[in-house]
């Protein structure tokens, strides 16, 4: 389960969280909304440990574990997971060795036993089958010469591989086709279960037509401003988030 | 007290750490008195029972040495060398052959130990009679190792397998004896004895170095290796190496350094000739890991370096792959004579420097014979206060039409303190060339380090990750045993370079 109490976070000195509170709940996966501006991303980072912002108050647990006071790589470990808005370039550095390298260092961080070559093609190739992948992406350098809708399957992929207990998926909807966007949603599906939670950050509510959200919240100016069912995407999408931020003042 | 000491001990292993490989073996050595004018070298040549031509050969590029300037061009900074205050001659003193490994002085073994050469080795390399050796080594790919300590090489393995194929692989001063006639040929014809300053020392007060020939049509039946080491106190170490590759052959040389750590400059100043004949085609390769001085700028080795190969054949051949790590200072430029129609040359190269490491290094592709190709690629590596040069001359003379030379040369910073510096020369006299330079320069940036971490990289592996990756293009050229052993060398070299 997480949960975030009260999570105010500044970047170069202006906040921009203005007091989160927030609770996913172990096996559900929320959305969260909002218009440009309001914080989306910078939630995203602040859970995931990015140097740049510094975080002025509150909580943000994860099981129980005090996700703040961790490194990134620690919160990883963890089960954290964050989807890139904007997925980095590794030139020379391989796919399949990158994510090797990532799976085994969050496995020896739970003392799990590393996987060798084999092992680890094994599993990568059975995922790539399932989100319809093709393998070569595996052989390619990481993100390198990607196009924006490879980039996004790329971080479901890794998702898919790595196989958190929590992921963010930052606006992975942004600048995808359709088919993309299918992939991108069937591979956050798949993963769904009762050891699953995720954060699904989005500024559209068309990627919740295909993950089907338990709750959603609607971020204006560095709080929630409104809570509800999936069908809040919907009245989101019908009338914008003016109207929805204003009636919550 | 016993945990205050403890505590001393741990600080001690973790700072001494910081140079995995900086320890010093206390052999018995045999000095020159310091200095150097001819009776030091007349000294050096006897000491070798040299025959007179290469005595005069000596004395001849000790009188252009002394006429020469220091050359102050490349973009590095140190304190005067007392060219006078340095020993140019320390051999370790030998004992009859030890019969048994057992009798073999502990501190040479520990050394070997400490450089990783497998057991089986190490008695040949001690000289312990009877420990010959004429099968490959159990897990490992055929190597023949000619380890030079300070001046003198200590032994020589593999001797019998080379043999049979023909080839002669031993000390210099070894073959300056037993095949005069070829060392005479070609000794000084790539490189000359006043080719440079420190070329023309070097010719004066060279003390040993490795010499190998592979006769026609043979391709060498191993990877030839050498481990260098620097070990005396004020000594400089002038090594002296030749290959020569006749018509349609081929070798593979492995170079290796590592040194003791120490608090004074070292200067090294090498020369590495190599001849390709015809259809010949030679692949050298050097991991380089002196001691680069202290976090400060104390201490650490001067590398001042010539190394040049010739193709003189048609089509033949001559590949340079180089991973440096070490070093206060660098100043090397490995270089290539296309002079056969057809031939080929090649530069990879990483350089990387922290702390308060200077390098100054790159090739030089002089194409001389018509469709002659070069390729370089260098990685410059910059991190700390350090500053990282690329110096490369691409030439093309009026006959070589149709020459054709690619240059790609890459640098990577990693904090905000460093340099990194791209200095190409190219001169085209022929308008049929095509010369093409690349050059980049980016920064491993919080985003990538965070991206890594995110997936569960700590940040060192994230930055040995990365750094290992933007140098794949040249490891990939080192042979197999090398390029792991590279890749360590890098991770050791960047360990707490980032945060």
């Amino acid at each position: 389960m997480l949960e975030i109490k009260g999570l105010k976070a500044d970047v170069d000195g202006t906040e921009i969280l203005k007091g989160i509170d927030l609770a996913v709940p172990t096996g559900e996966v929320h959305a969260v909304m909002g218009p440009n501006g309001s914080g989306k991303s910078t939630l995203a980072y602040v859970l995931a440990g990015r140097d740049d912002y510094a975080v002025t108050g509150g909580s943000a647990t994860f099981d129980g574990v005090d996700l703040l006071s961790l490194e990134p790589e620690a919160r990883a470990a963890a089960g954290l997971f964050l989807a890139f808005q904007y997925p980095v370039e590794l030139p020379g550095v391989g796919n399949a060795n990158f994510l090797r390298t990532a799976l085994n260092a969050t496995r020896r961080a739970r003392g799990e036993p590393e996987l060798d070559a084999v092992q680890f093609l094994k599993l990568a190739r059975a995922e790539t089958r399932r989100l319809s992948v093709p393998d070569d992406m595996l052989k390619r350098n990481v993100n390198v010469g990607f196009s924006g809708g490879e980039k996004k399957r790329n971080e479901v992929l890794q998702m898919a591989i790595l196989r958190p207990k929590l992921a963010i998926l930052d606006e992975t909807d942004s600048g995808l086709d359709i088919d993309a966007l299918k992939i991108v949603a069937h591979g956050v599906n798949t993963l769904r279960g009762p050891d699953f939670s995720a954060l699904v950050i989005t500024h559209y509510q068309r990627l919740l037509d295909h993950i089907i959200p338990d709750r959603v919240h609607v971020l204006a100016g560095g709080r929630i401003v409104r809570s509800g069912g999936p069908e809040l995407a919907h009245e989101l999408e019908a009338h914008g988030y003016a109207s929805v931020a204003a009636e919550a003042a | 007290m016993p945990a205050v000491a403890e505590t001393l001990d741990t600080v001690q292993s973790v700072t001494q750490s910081a140079y995995k490989w900086g320890f010093e073996t206390n052999v018995e050595m045999e000095f020159a008195p310091k200095g150097l004018n001819e009776d030091i070298i007349r000294l050096i040549s006897d000491k070798k029972g040299e025959p007179d031509w290469l005595l005069e050969w000596r004395l001849k590029a000790f009188a252009a040495w002394q006429t020469m300037q220091e050359p102050h061009w490349a973009k590095v900074g140190y304190p005067r060398i007392d060219y006078q205050d340095l020993h140019y001659y320390a051999a370790p003193k030998r004992r009859a052959g030890p019969q048994r490994l057992e009798d073999v002085d502990p501190e040479l073994l520990r050394m070997y130990e400490k450089l990783g050469i497998p057991l089986k080795e190490r008695a040949i390399l001690a000289g312990v009679e009877g420990a010959g050796l004429p099968g490959p080594i159990e897990g490992r790919a055929d190597v023949a190792v000619d380890a030079v300590f300070d001046s003198v090489s200590v032994a020589t393995t593999f001797r019998e397998t080379l043999a049979r194929a023909g080839v002669i692989f031993c000390p210099i001063s070894e073959a300056v004896r037993e095949h005069p006639e070829l060392v005479r040929q070609y000794l000084g014809s790539v490189v000359p004895p006043a080719d440079n300053f420190y070329a023309a020392l070097n010719s004066a007060v060279f003390t040993d170095g490795s010499f190998v020939f592979i006769p026609r049509g043979v391709r060498c039946p191993m990877e030839l290796s050498t481990y260098f080491r620097i070990n005396a106190r004020n000594t400089g170490q002038f090594e002296r190496t030749l290959i020569v590759a006749e018509a349609g052959s081929a070798v593979s040389y492995l170079e290796g350094c590592t040194a003791p750590q120490r608090d004074e400059n070292q200067l090294h100043a090498a020369v590495v000739e190599l001849v390709a004949l015809d259809d010949a085609s030679i692949k050298y390769s050097t991991v380089q890991n002196w001691y680069p001085g202290d976090a400060e700028g104390r201490g650490g080795i001067y590398n001042f370096v010539t190394k040049r190969g010739a193709c003189r054949g048609a089509r033949s051949k001559i590949s340079w792959t180089q991973v440096e790590t070490g070093s206060a200072i660098t100043w090397k430029y490995p270089s290539c004579v296309l002079q056969g129609e057809g031939s080929i040359g090649e530069f990879y190269s990483v350089a990387v420097t922290t702390n308060r490491q200077q390098a100054d290094t790159g090739t030089k592709m002089i194409h001389i014979g018509a469709n002659t190709r070069s390729t370089i690629v260098s990685k410059g590596i910059s991190a700390g206060r350090s500053n990282n040069t690329y110096r490369g001359l691409v030439r093309v003379l009026p006959q070589a039409r149709g020459a054709r030379n690619h240059t790609q040369c890459d640098s990577l910073l990693i904090g905000e303190e460093c340099g990194a510096h791209t200095v190409p020369y190219i001169e085209s006299r022929n308008p049929t060339a095509r010369v093409e330079h690349e050059a980049t320069t980016s920064k491993i940036a919080e985003d990538h380090l965070f991206y890594c971490r995110q997936r569960g990289l700590s940040e060192e592996d994230a930055v040995n990750l990365i750094v290992n990756g933007f140098c794949k293009e040249v490891l990939k050229e080192l042979p197999m045993e090398f390029a792991v052993e590279a890749q360590k060398l890098l991770a050791v070299s960047l360990e707490g370079s980032v945060g």
